[in-house]
């Protein structure tokens, strides 16, 4: 087959009919840049929306948890075995929040390939002290390094110093909420209240906001070493090892594996955050959805206009099907034709995408519930570029389709004679 | 002595819509190189159904033919349209120029697609057929922007493009004037005469016909005189 010839006069056709040519392009750019655009700002807000808790949530959380031994004395004993034994009135017995053995663990945590980091935690109930009243809230020791490159704590510490945490005895970063209602500046002091009843005075060097009210309002942050001399407890306590993996699908199974392991309690984030998936994925779902509707809408356009030209191009049809082409050739001649309409639209329209995803990606988007946040989140993921770029193909083949096949079984005798 | 260029065995056709009629009764004849047959007949005795049929485009017929001793018959779309393309030339009544091309382009475009020679070939081979019919003057105009007659005249130098075995025609100077009719004629004259080029043409026109080596004149789908 002469593709050169069949190239030639596909385009020859499509040029002399440009201003048709050009409006059905123009749909599919039109379809193709929206589809571009509405994925890459819907999957940014996903992103965001994610960031804001997943970012921060390990992967997989090593604890202890306070609960009723599963196996109670009289199940063990030998002599009940066989009977049933109702226990009512069951309470927790002598368990400690702290993790036993915590410095090995962690050692052996780190030391796993497929594991980025762990950091470890230590949560202490405290009150705050504001005059006559007091407000409850959590103060979380940290190790603010590892915590900062692992989960960007830095990020959220919107005033201060992340660091100073960690440089400054007896300091606290206070959640914005908490610190509103404080009345505290940095460079105040607090004082606090433990559980145990021991009264401190801890300097704020820093808030911390993360963007959902309800926890700045009770969270705050200080130094492992502070946390546990409020609790008065020893160097090497902690109740919490957060983990964070190089693969946040494999987050379940290593959390059981872990908790076999080790004998401690482990929650991975996808049991524990199951409804950001949830909304990432219908919001997805929706954005697909939606593109996939502009780009049938305009192959239905390229579809009527290639109609149109087969009436109009009859005559040429049955003479060169008359000088020997044969029905394959003008099927193939009117598909290219429908396929350089996808393909150049479809380039146009990717460009375009890109262009409005990039306008808004500039636009200024301040809120104060997210303090790293300074425009409209984009993601400018290659794969929407290829999707996009496939689809237009894809579309203008099926709206090329049908027509090609009709002109392709155009009867030269019929046209001729009708003359 | 002269070889056969078209040769068809008893071919019967019938329409069957909306009511069986036979169209063309037991056609047999023959076509021998050189020859410049006219096929004449009253309007609606199927002398243009015989001729679509002979040219390969038609493919709903009982019987056989032969095209350059070759049998046509029951050959499948493509090696009927590489046939058409290589050793059959048409002309109808209208031009059926494609618009979107100059007319060197359209007379081009047959040979581009049997593909035997390079472009550049073609397009010497292209200006020469427009020379011998006296419009190599046309060749870069695009083909809506010349005249009836010159148009048909393009025509029958895209049918020569290929050196066919045949020039078909049906009612090639149908739309043509007296003087351009005259044209035409003289151009299917000279080719007979001088290119040894084979001819037929189906038409109404009785003096055409007269004028031209062999009359085959039909009646009711049947052939009375040849």
């Amino acid at each position: 087959m002469n593709f050169k010839l069949i190239f030639n006069v596909a385009r020859s056709m499509l040029l002399a009919r440009w201003r048709q040519t050009l409006v059905a392009a123009v749909g599919v750019t039109f379809s193709i840049a929206m589809f571009i655009t509405l994925l890459s700002f819907m999957n940014g807000l996903n992103d965001m929306l994610d960031g804001l808790i997943l970012n921060r949530t390990p992967h997989v959380r090593l604890y202890n948890e306070i609960k009723p031994s599963e196996n109670q004395p009289v199940n063990v004993s030998a002599e009940f075995r066989d009977s049933y034994n109702f226990i009512s009135s069951v309470k927790a017995g002598v368990t400690r929040q702290e993790i036993y053995n915590s410095g090995p663990i962690l050692q052996a945590v780190k030391a796993d390939e497929r594991v980025i980091g762990a950091a470890p935690k230590l949560t202490a109930q405290v009150f705050f002290n504001e005059g006559t009243i007091d407000i409850t809230g959590v103060i979380n020791g940290i190790d603010v390094e590892e915590e900062s490159r692992l989960f960007n704590f830095r990020d959220y510490v919107t005033a201060g110093n992340a660091i100073d945490a960690k440089n400054v005895a007896n300091s606290i970063i206070l959640g914005k909420g908490l610190a509103d209602i404080l009345v505290a500046d940095v460079g105040d002091v607090v004082q606090v209240t433990t559980a145990q009843g021991e009264r401190f005075s801890l300097k704020v060097v820093g808030y911390f906001q993360s963007g959902i009210q309800e926890i700045d309002k009770v969270q705050s942050y200080a130094s492992l070493a502070t946390t546990q001399k409020l609790l008065g407890k020893p160097a090497n306590y902690m109740t919490d090892i957060q983990v964070k993996l190089t693969d946040l699908s494999m987050a379940p199974a290593v959390a059981r594996e872990y908790a076999q392991l080790f004998e401690v309690d482990a929650e991975d984030i996808q049991t524990a955050n199951a409804q950001f998936e949830t909304g990432s994925n219908i919001r997805s779902l929706i954005s697909y959805a939606v593109g996939i509707t502009l780009l049938t809408v305009a192959g239905f356009g390229i579809f009527n206009i290639l109609n149109m030209m087969i009436y109009e191009k009859m005559d040429s049809i049955a003479i060169m099907k008359a000088t020997g082409f044969s029905g394959k050739d003008v099927n193939i001649i009117f598909l290219l034709i429908a396929l350089s309409i996808g393909f150049f639209g479809g380039m146009v329209g990717l460009l375009f995408g890109l262009v409005f995803s990039v306008i808004i990606d500039n636009i200024p988007f301040n809120t104060a519930a997210l303090p790293t946040i300074e425009t409209y989140p984009i993601n400018y993921s290659p794969v929407f570029y290829f999707i996009a770029g496939s689809f237009s193909l894809i579309t203008t083949y099926l709206a090329g389709f049908f027509p090609a096949r009709k002109a392709s079984r155009v009867d030269p005798v019929e046209i001729i004679r009708g003359k | 002595m002269h070889e056969t260029i078209l040769e068809a065995r008893h071919i019967n056709k019938c329409f069957h819509d909306p009511v069986t009629v036979q169209v063309l009764t037991d056609i047999t004849f023959s076509v021998k190189k050189g020859e410049f047959v006219s096929v004449i007949g009253k309007s609606g005795c199927g002398k243009s159904t015989l001729l679509y049929i002979l040219s390969t485009m038609d493919t709903d017929y009982e019987g056989e033919l032969y095209i350059d001793q070759e049998l046509m018959t029951n050959r499948s779309d493509i090696e009927l349209a590489h046939v058409r393309n290589e050793k059959i030339g048409f002309v109808f009544q209208f031009h059926y120029l494609l618009n979107e091309f100059t007319v060197l382009q359209n007379v081009m475009l047959p040979a581009l697609k049997l593909n035997r020679y390079s472009a550049p070939e073609i397009e010497h081979r292209a200006l020469e057929r427009l020379k011998m019919l006296g419009i190599d003057h046309l060749a870069g105009k695009m083909a809506y922007k010349i005249s009836g007659g010159e148009k048909q005249r393009v025509a029958i130098a895209r049918a020569l493009i290929n050196d066919p075995q045949i020039i078909m025609g049906d009612e090639p100077t149908g739309n043509l004037d007296m003087r351009n009719s005259e044209v035409v004629f003289d151009i299917f004259k000279e080719l007979t005469d001088v290119h040894d080029q084979t001819l037929l043409i189906v038409t109404h026109d009785q003096s055409f016909a007269e004028k031209s080596g062999r009359i085959i004149e039909m009646e009711d789908g049947r052939i009375i005189r040849h």
